[in-house]
């Protein structure tokens, strides 16, 4: 009890949730762009991916659970941490300058925030399709099985300038919140000891950097007519 | 050279405060910010006005007393110096500065700029001390302690207690005060007995007292006057995840 | 008056140890029913309230400050002596004992210093179990440096903040029993009276800085470990909240002062800049190992650039007049050089009070990696403070005050001629004798807290009845409570045209001038008509903003000035009255035809402790003499030739 009580009642207990709940989101952020990427191999291959990853409903549901349950504790974490932070300083400050503190790091409450809501207009996008509801008639046969035609979805998607803005805006600001977050997990978690926080400093910034190119890779290639 | 202050004046703890503005003249740049305060606080009382209250004692950068947040900075612009340290060739003729208390929930303003700082007292009696009774100890070199960890427990001991890094961070977090002193006894063999108890009772303290919560931006260590490196507190973080796993009592 | 210093019988070195054997002890289920009330909360404060606490004791401490922890003992640097003999150089209990009652110029009480360097060990042992991080060897043991021409390397230290990490370890000990509720802490908390009933002390008046209340707290014994009285000095090295109102109130209500005029003087500091000037920053003495000091030969050059001086026209003093010591003269000796060539008018800087202390030699024998190598943090601090490369121009230094070795009468048991009144650390008197070496306070505070009141308190409780002290609202508590109203209702009713800090600036210059580091009949006697004057002046004419029912700085201020105007005046009384030059007091007509102090040992051979016998336009005071009788070692004549 006393290990429940203290990860989630005391600061340090809610920022070791928060580290570990937002690495393991790191780790889906990083497999999603792998499947995303595969948009250059073809239809083919991407279809195939999406048939692959709905093998199983039961392995489905329990991914997308333990998803759910990692953003909730993320955010609950979030959330409750912030409104701490808020009531520590009533009286603010007239002049107030960040002292060392880079951008990502002191917005990490908005760029979350809005993530979580790009997050939601991106599964209503691609995953309900409830956007654009003509999706949901998409559907191929593939080496006997059937699924969605996802390259259509994504290839349709994304020659729509105002959803390609979105997705790179969203994803721009995931990976500003992953330029500060990746080292803050190793901070929060103590993985850290004297000498490397610089190279770790500059790795969560490098991996931030390649997931915004990966990830925008998608849509900037359907709208240049690289991909169709 | 001449500069214009916009201080804050508040009369007592719980009571509204607001901005004054206060000319300081025909200053020497080699004074320090506090005996530019002197000066003003000289004119002031012989005009039969309140001084400007300010917290000070050594003068010279160790006992950790001052406090006031100079133009948005905690002590002032330059760089691993306290308050007291600041000189006014670090101004410009001419310059507004402002000056403001410390500001968080746990530091109560006392009277203008003076803050209570009485929480981190009761952090360090929560836990902040190895428990060796005076008398009890073994010979000094009975204990040895490599160079290295007690450099490193050095390094964490040198926090002067001022505060600068509640003032600076932007959520009012005291972690980085909390990790100088977990680490400094948690490293050092004396101090490992205890290292787990000492942990959990440390940040529970810390956090019944109001402060908020480390976000990692590392104005702390930017703001620090001894320049205490945001490492003590990966360092308390992974104490507090293994005293946690044990899942002992505090 | 019987002044009794109840030293033990015996041979020196049984002394402490059968003394510790035959004290009267206080029944463990006993010592929760006395109160004891400790005022200051630095090493001899913090580590008295801890040990104390520990033991079973209730315990009230009292500090000014916002926390214990800031107490000035946290600003020493060097280190702190203690006779391990960890080096294999032949140190002993008896080697450090030596060498402190001599540097002390044959003017302590013998039995003290003795005890003072056997509880040496003890004190390393137990602030390196607090956890306290000590240099180390790479082997892991712990690592000495040599310190102020000690012939043994038995300093331990902490980088360059020893102080700071002794003070930490004693407020660490303090904290834990605060949190286990057996300190009530005080912080702002000022005591500005001592409650003396049926001939003993009961208890202290304070008042809550924040608030402005003015309470009384009874107990059966009070500790006072408030520090030395410098800041009379008004310029000094001390805190500026530094104070001397605790022993002056107690000295007030009949504890007999010690020696008052034994003050030590630093020879390297920053000098003042401008009247503005609130503080003086010691720089280590170890620059002068490679920096040379020098002034310009004639006045006219002195407020030429240094540069621009050519090397014939330069005097470098010390080297002229002590050709065997040179730079490395004593620290007394070279405070008076440097005064001397100052008031020839041939002084450096702005104020034309400063000296060169001069690199460029060492620069170019040894290069400049090296000189930054050994003292890189110092050019630092003093780059910080000036804004002046030391690199590139010769630093500027002057003498300061930096620590009293005289303080509060204490018998061997560090207890007052008041019964229950305890006095520790610098507020007391007792080990330094008239000169203090360097890394020996932070020895004696800690001896005194951790290692001489725990026993010699319960000695003095064992006689008392266990059980409820006085009650705080005794008529002796509540004449106490009205008097230091009154006080501070005068304070702020004067409405004269003059701040207390100004009065200060005034008395500190005269103090300076004519009882400072040399001192002299004319001088003394001038001081001491110009200083009751002054004081006349300050409470005709003081003004002190504000109320008293508030957090006024300015009245916490105005209300320690006020004191040291009488003590001032005792000082000036004792440097007068002793005819004889020792340690830091040096008497210009007191020394030997090459300048050295001249002790009178027939005539002066006793502790001064003065009585107060009130004010009458000038203080009147009655002294006491303490002889000091050497068993053990022979009084010899101090030679650094």
């Amino acid at each position: 009890m006393n290990l429940l009580v203290n990860l989630f009642r005391s600061s340090l207990g809610r920022k070791l949730v928060m580290g570990a709940t937002g690495a393991g989101l790191f780790g889906f952020v990083v497999i999603h762009m792998i499947g995303n990427l595969q948009v250059f191999a073809g239809a083919e291959v991407l279809n195939q991916y999406a048939i692959l990853l709905r093998t199983s409903e039961e392995l489905l549901w329990g991914f997308r659970l333990a998803l759910l349950a990692m953003v909730g504790l993320h955010l609950y974490c979030a959330i409750t941490l912030t409104l701490d932070n808020r009531r520590a300083r009533p009286a603010g400050y007239q002049d107030k300058r960040p002292l060392g503190a880079t951008i990502a790091s002191r917005t990490m409450m908005v760029s979350g925030v809005v993530v979580a809501a790009f997050i939601v207009f991106h599964i209503l996008h691609f995953t309900t399709r409830d956007i654009f509801t003509d999706y949901k008639a998409w559907t191929i046969e593939l080496h006997g099985r059937e699924g969605h035609d996802v390259y259509r979805m994504v290839v349709h998607g994304f020659s729509i300038p105002w959803v390609s803005a979105a997705y790179i805006v969203g994803v721009g600001l995931l990976c500003a919140h992953l330029s500060h977050g990746v080292q803050s997990f190793f901070q929060s978690l103590g993985l850290v000891s004297t000498g490397y926080q610089p190279i770790i400093r500059a790795a969560g910034v490098a991996a931030a950097l390649i997931i915004f190119l990966g990830m925008a890779a998608v849509p900037v290639s359907i709208l240049l007519k690289w991909v169709s | 050279m001449n500069v214009s202050l916009r201080v804050w004046r508040q009369k007592g703890p719980g009571t509204q405060g607001c901005f004054e503005t206060h000319e300081a003249r025909d200053l020497n740049p080699d004074m320090s910010f506090l005996e530019m305060l002197d000066v003003v606080n000289e004119r002031l009382a012989v005009e039969g006005k309140d001084p400007i209250a300010f917290d000070h004692d050594c003068r010279e950068g160790i006992c950790g007393m001052c406090s006031c947040v100079i133009n948005g900075e905690p002590h002032g612009p330059e760089f691993k110096v306290a308050t007291c340290q600041t000189y006014m060739r670090s101004f410009r003729d001419g310059d507004t500065i402002t000056i403001e208390p410390f500001r968080s929930r746990a530091f109560p303003v006392l009277r203008d700029l003076v803050v209570n700082r009485s929480s981190f007292d009761r952090i360090i009696q929560a836990g902040g001390f190895v428990s060796v009774p005076t008398g009890s100890a073994p010979d000094g070199n009975a204990i040895p302690v490599s160079k290295e960890i007690a450099d490193l427990a050095m390094d964490a001991a040198a926090c002067i207690g001022c505060g600068a890094c509640v003032a600076a961070c932007k959520n009012g977090s005291a972690m980085l005060f909390v990790a100088a002193k977990v680490s400094q006894l948690n490293i050092l063999p004396q101090g490992k007995p205890e290292k787990d108890r000492r942990v959990l009772r440390m940040v529970q303290a810390m956090d019944a007292e109001g402060f908020g919560n480390c976000s990692n931006t590392y104005a702390c260590e930017a703001a620090c006057p001894k320049g205490i490196s945001v490492n003590f507190i990966a360092r308390m973080n992974r104490d507090y995840a293994v005293a946690l796993l044990k899942n002992k009592p505090a | 008056m019987n002044l009794e210093s109840r030293t033990p019988s015996g041979p020196l070195a049984q002394k402490w140890d059968r003394h510790r054997a035959e004290i009267k002890l206080v029944n463990p289920a006993n010592k929760r029913k006395y109160e004891i009330i400790v005022v200051g909360s630095g090493l001899a404060g913090a580590s008295a309230a801890a040990s104390l606490a520990e033991l079973g004791y209730r315990v009230k401490c009292f500090c000014f400050q916002d926390s214990p922890r800031r107490a000035h003992s946290i600003a020493a640097q060097g280190g702190i002596n203690a006779a391990k003999n960890y080096q294999n150089d032949g140190d002993s209990v008896y080697r450090l004992f030596y060498d402190t009652i001599k540097g002390g110029d044959f003017r302590a009480r013998e039995a003290n210093v003795y005890r003072l360097a056997q509880v040496s060990v003890n004190i390393i042992d137990q602030c390196v179990a607090q956890g306290v991080p000590f240099a180390r060897e790479y082997g892991g043991t712990l690592a000495n440096r040599s310190f102020g021409g000690a012939q043994v390397s038995r300093t331990f230290y902490a980088r360059g903040q020893t102080g700071q990490q002794l003070l930490l370890g004693a407020y660490q000990a303090l904290s834990r029993q605060i949190g286990a509720g057996a300190v009530k802490m005080f912080p702002r908390t000022e005591m500005l009276d001592l409650v003396v009933a049926d001939g003993a002390a009961r208890g202290i008046v304070a008042r809550d800085l924040v608030s402005g209340k003015i309470e009384a707290h009874s107990a059966h014994a009070v500790v006072l470990a408030t520090g030395g009285y410098g800041n009379a000095y008004n310029l000094s090295t001390y805190a500026r909240g530094s104070n001397a109102t605790a022993i002056w109130r107690a000295h007030r209500k009949g504890a007999l002062f010690a020696n008052p005029c034994y003050t030590q003087i630093h020879p390297t500091c920053i000098p003042v800049s401008g009247d503005y000037q609130s503080k003086l920053t010691l720089m280590s003495e170890s620059l002068r190992n490679d920096g040379r000091v020098w002034v310009p030969k004639r006045k006219e050059d002195s407020g030429k650039p240094p540069a621009s001086i050519a090397e014939e026209d330069r005097d470098y003093y010390l080297e002229r007049l002590y050709p065997s010591f040179g730079n490395l003269a004593p620290r007394d000796i070279s405070s008076r050089a440097a005064k001397r060539v100052c008031d020839e008018g041939r002084g450096v800087g702005p104020s034309g009070l400063g000296v060169y202390l001069d690199f460029s030699d060492a620069i170019s024998r040894l290069g400049h990696k090296v000189v930054e190598e050994r003292y890189g943090n110092l050019f630092d601090i003093y780059k910080e403070i000036t804004g002046e490369n030391a690199y590139d121009v010769p630093m500027r230094i002057y003498p300061a005050i930096h620590y009293t070795m005289g303080g509060l009468w204490v018998d061997y048991n560090l207890m007052s001629n008041v019964p229950g009144l305890f006095v520790a650390g610098e507020a007391n008197f007792s080990d330094h004798g008239a000169n203090r070496l360097g890394a020996s306070a932070l020895m004696q505070g800690l001896a005194d807290g951790y290692f001489v009141l725990p026993y010699t308190i319960g000695g003095y409780l064992a006689t008392q009845k266990p059980g409820a002290a006085l009650p705080a609202d005794h008529a002796e508590f509540r004449k106490s409570i009205e008097d230091v109203g009154t006080r501070t209702r005068r304070l702020l009713s004067v409405n004269g045209s003059r701040t207390a800090d100004s009065f200060h600036k005034q008395l500190g210059r005269l103090l300076w001038e004519k009882c400072g580091m040399a001192r002299n009949r004319q001088g003394l006697t001038e001081a001491l008509k110009a200083i009751p004057a002054l004081r006349e002046e300050f409470w005709q004419n003081v003004r002190v903003p504000g109320c008293g029912e508030e957090l006024n700085q300015a009245l916490e201020r105005a209300g320690r000035i006020a004191d040291y105007f009488e003590l001032a005046e005792l000082i000036c009384l004792d440097a007068l009255t002793r005819e004889e030059s020792c340690g830091g007091h040096f008497r210009e007509e007191f020394q030997t035809d090459e300048g050295e102090a001249l002790r009178d040992d027939e005539k002066f051979a006793f502790v001064s402790a003065w009585e107060f016998k009130g004010l009458n336009g000038s203080g009147h005071w009655d002294l006491h003499k303490e002889p000091l009788a050497y068993e053990e070692v022979h009084m010899s004549q101090r030679s650094y030739k």
